[in-house]
């Protein structure tokens, strides 16, 4: 088993490519993972998004053959994986701190997979310097790892992965360590990246703003489980749970009393949390819809958001302010859109 | 007032080296390099006992080394990648070899060569190089298993993953990855071990038997059974340059050392399996672990009249209490001297360390350098350096102390002295600055600092000190074999050695009940000192 090309081999569906089978995990009698399926096709980017300690980068490692799963099993291409060991998975992953080697150059990192798949020195040279390419590092062969900016190691760690060919890429928050700008660079990069070379890629993040920006589809993870699993826009538009509501960055979750009501009039048939999408609310002229006062006024990637208040419910609502602006203790009608009501499992 | 105080910080650790160090040590140097001795020096290449004594102590070590390093190398991967329960025991374990007196672990081997029928026939391992190798191992595990331990345990485990991610088998990225950054603290511990092996007095002495010499047994049979000072001092010569050339390449490869960077780690290393597990503590088990058995075995049994099992018995430890025939003490007398050198040389130890520990953190820069290296020099010399020193230099005026009942505890203080240091100096230097800033933003004036801040952590890092200073002066023998001239003071390990050295089973027994206290009592003190020292802030390790 040593497959490591990436294209579909005749007579196969194309876009079978990893399965994960009601995989679990436990550390010392502790349960991290329970019961995960999860599917990446061929040229597929899936984000994993959960908060720090959800069994994201446990079930990474399980997936690379890192951890023993407890149950469960890995395939690729309906090929059972789970006691392949770890070298002849052709799987690769990227850490969230480069785990460069030290004691090699920049050269002798990107060609380490080569080395090991006995590729011949100037094949290996050629390939080293077009992964570099590929990752925006032309030249940086002779370079020490110990004299790379951040986001060049996390390059080179990319670029070290890449070059040996794997059939699924994995990336255990590669941009973690880096501040929010090159981040934010670096993010738009590796999305055209990946769409670029087609891979079949599993993406571990706990940053929505990332998981948006790269995703074909986003999994959300909350204790050891997968909540929520769809394309961005349908894990937005319906969160499922309030755990993958609050992951995927959403503020309005509002308790329904008995009767399926609250501040805002009945929104439920019963008690629970209702979440209402804030893309779905606007500020409107009184008359328009509920009476509310604004309490608050912030801003979001430049944009005004109002807190206002109704009853004793606070909601966020984005402020146009080419329609008009508010300032704190304007009286305001806040006006909902039809679909702005969700209903949430908890 | 504080001036006063801070000249006594540097004028007592000085004058302490001065006197009981350096004066003997020069002492060496100008007979050793006077016309008579370099006479003698010059002689040395040709004679063929030399070069036959020269090339045994290189050889033996270079093999011990080597040997060390294999047997601990898989436990320390053990220790520092993998979980299983009684790690920590196994950990407190495997250093207890390495704390007891030399002659103790003579005995022990004595007992096991024995035991197993290993005396005489074509395995023979008695009175040969075997022997002496075995036990160099005994002692030096511990050494291997904590220092590349600890460093392997700081390495991050994800490079390696990396590797294996891929590509690369387990064997490929141990040789590509974790081996290439492993091998300065392997190297380091190597030098160290070496070091060890090459100045190995005590072990040689009992193991070896006549015909197997090493130059530090050779000074000891020139000066102390011979008298021929003049021989003992060419061959002291050769051992301190070699000693001190072999220092400087350790702390140059300690220095590569300090490289590595310490990981948080998130994933909690796998655990053991069953099969390494077993291996593992099947090896230490049988390397660190039999001996010490069958010498506790064999002082508790009569010995084999005919070949028959004698049963057991309790008479050898009672026997302790008898006065010997050959010797003027009886064993639990001489044990009795063994303690009260040993609390004497700890409080030596811990007033001398625990000042210059002040000046190398506190002092001025050229005088904590100075403090740093120089109270670490009668560590590097070997013990047979620091009592032949003190032998040719301190029986005659103007400093005669031959008759001093202080000679051997200063002796013993001079080699504890480093240990209580390697302990004050880190933890002294690791007292958090933010603790002292924060109690000063309260109000405490700069000696309230000191008192509820620095002393508390620095008092319990002196007892730390103290106690390793305690158990090294109750099993030091090299050094003390060239002091006492009263038969009355001889210490536990020299009436032990003597013990070891007459045939016969009775003193065989009592020799072997001897060592087993010798052995409790060193162990215990160590045990129980660094339990109670972990607990707290105290950094530092031997």
């Amino acid at each position: 088993m040593t497959g490591r090309s990436g294209g579909a081999r005749p007579g196969e569906s194309p876009s079978a490519g990893l399965e994960i089978e009601a995989l679990s995990m436990a550390f010392d009698g502790e349960s991290v993972l329970s019961g995960v399926d999860l599917m990446v096709a061929r040229g597929e980017v899936v984000v994993l998004l959960g908060p720090s300690g959800c069994g994201k980068s446990t079930l990474l490692r399980a997936v690379a053959g890192l951890e023993q799963p407890l149950a469960g099993r890995v395939l690729w291409d309906g090929e059972d994986l789970t006691d392949v060991p770890t070298h002849q998975r052709g799987f690769g992953l990227v850490f969230q701190d480069h785990a460069l080697f030290g004691h090699r150059d920049v050269a002798g990192n990107v060609a380490f997979g080569l080395r090991v798949a006995g590729l011949a020195t100037e094949a290996r040279a050629h390939r080293v310097a077009r992964s570099l390419t590929l990752v925006g590092l032309e030249g940086f062969e002779g370079r020490r790892v110990d004299t790379l900016s951040g986001g060049e190691a996390q390059r080179v760690a990319l670029a070290r992965s890449l070059a040996a060919a794997p059939r699924l890429l994995m990336l255990d928050e590669p941009l973690g360590s880096l501040d929010r700008s090159l981040r934010e660079r670096l993010t738009a990069e590796l999305g055209v990246l990946l769409r670029r070379l087609g891979l079949a890629a599993l993406h571990v993040t706990h940053d929505r703003d990332e998981a948006f920006a790269l995703a074909d589809r986003i999994a959300v993870l909350g204790a050891g489980r997968i909540d929520r699993i769809g394309t961005p826009d349908e894990v937005w538009n319906d969160p499922g749970t309030v755990h993958a509501a609050r992951c995927l960055g959403h503020e309005n979750l509002v308790g329904l009393d008995d009767a399926g009501a609250c501040a805002l009039g009945r929104l439920g048939s019963g008690p629970g949390i209702v979440l209402l999408r804030s893309d779905s609310l606007s500020v409107g002229t009184p008359g328009e819809g509920v009476s509310a006062v604004v309490v608050a006024t912030s801003r979001r990637s430049g944009r005004m958001v109002a807190h206002v208040r109704v009853g004793r419910l606070e909601v966020r609502v984005p402020v146009d302010e080419s329609i008009h602006g508010v300032s704190v203790g304007d009286p305001v009608d806040l006006v909902m859109g039809h679909d702005a009501v969700v209903p949430l499992s908890s | 007032m504080r001036r006063a105080l801070a000249a006594l910080a540097v004028v007592v650790p000085a004058a302490f080296l001065g006197i009981f160090f350096l004066y003997p040590v020069g002492s060496i140097l100008v007979r050793g390099l006077g016309a008579e001795g370099l006479r003698r020096l010059v002689e040395l290449p040709g004679r063929s006992s030399f070069r036959g004594v020269a090339w045994f102590t290189l050889w033996q070590a270079v093999a011990s080394t080597v040997l060390t390093v294999a047997v601990a190398l898989p436990g320390a991967h053990l220790l520092a990648r993998r979980r299983f329960r009684g790690r920590s025991l196994l950990r407190a374990a495997a250093t207890v070899p390495f704390v007891l007196p030399t002659v103790v672990v003579g005995g022990a081997f004595l007992a096991l060569f024995e035991r197993l029928g290993l005396n005489d026939g074509p395995l023979r391992l008695t009175r040969t190089a075997g022997a002496i190798l075995a036990a160099h191992v005994f002692f030096n595990v511990a050494v291997v298993l904590r220092t590349v331990g600890t460093f392997w345990e700081g390495l991050d485990p994800r490079v390696a993953e990396q590797a294996r991610v891929l590509g690369a088998s387990p064997a490929q990225a141990f040789r590509w990855v974790t081996w290439p950054r492993l091998w300065p603290a392997v190297a380091a511990a190597s030098a160290i071990v070496f070091l060890f092996c090459f100045t190995s007095f005590g072990v040689v002495l009992v193991l070896g038997g006549p015909t197997r010499a090493t130059l530090e047994t050779e000074i000891w049979r020139h000066a102390v059974f011979r008298g021929d000072l003049a021989s003992a001092t060419a061959l002291a010569l050769v051992q301190l340059a070699a000693v001190v050339a072999m220092v400087m390449v350790t702390n140059r490869l300690q220095r590569r050392r300090a490289v590595a960077q310490r990981v948080v780690r998130r994933v909690p290393p796998p655990r053991a399996s069953g099969r390494l597990l077993a291996a593992n503590l099947a090896l230490l088990g049988v390397v660190l672990g039999l001996p010490i058995a069958v010498l506790v075995e064999r002082s508790l049994t009569r010995g084999r009249s005919g070949g028959g099992w004698g049963g057991f018995t309790l008479d050898h430890y009672g026997a302790l209490a008898d006065r010997l025939s050959l010797l003027p003490v009886s064993a639990l007398g001489a044990l009795r001297n063994s303690l009260v050198f040993a609390v004497l040389a700890a409080g030596l130890a811990v007033v001398v360390g625990g000042l210059a520990s002040v000046v190398v953190v506190h002092g001025r820069r050229t005088a904590a350098r100075a403090f740093d290296l120089g109270m670490m020099l009668p560590l590097g010399a070997s013990a047979v350096t620091v009592g032949f020193g003190m032998l040719i230099a301190l029986s005659e005026p103007p400093l005669d102390f031959r008759s001093s009942r202080w000679l051997v505890p200063v002796a013993h203080a001079l080699i504890g002295v480093p240990f209580v240091m390697r302990v004050v100096v880190p933890t002294l230097r690791g007292i958090d600055v933010r603790l002292r800033e924060a109690a000063a933003t309260l109000g405490a004036a700069p000696a309230r600092v000191r008192r509820e801040i620095d002393m508390p952590i620095a008092a319990r890092a002196l007892a730390v000190g103290a106690g390793f200073s305690f158990a090294v002066s109750l099993g030091e023998f090299g050094a003390t074999s060239f002091l006492p001239r009263h038969p009355d003071r001889l210490t536990a390990p020299l009436v032990l050695f003597r013990l070891l050295s007459q045939p016969g089973d009775a003193l065989r027994g009592q020799a072997m009940a001897l060592a087993v206290v010798l052995m409790l009592v060193t162990a215990l003190s160590v045990l129980a000192i660094e339990g109670w020292g972990r607990r707290g802030t105290v950094r530092g390790d031997l």
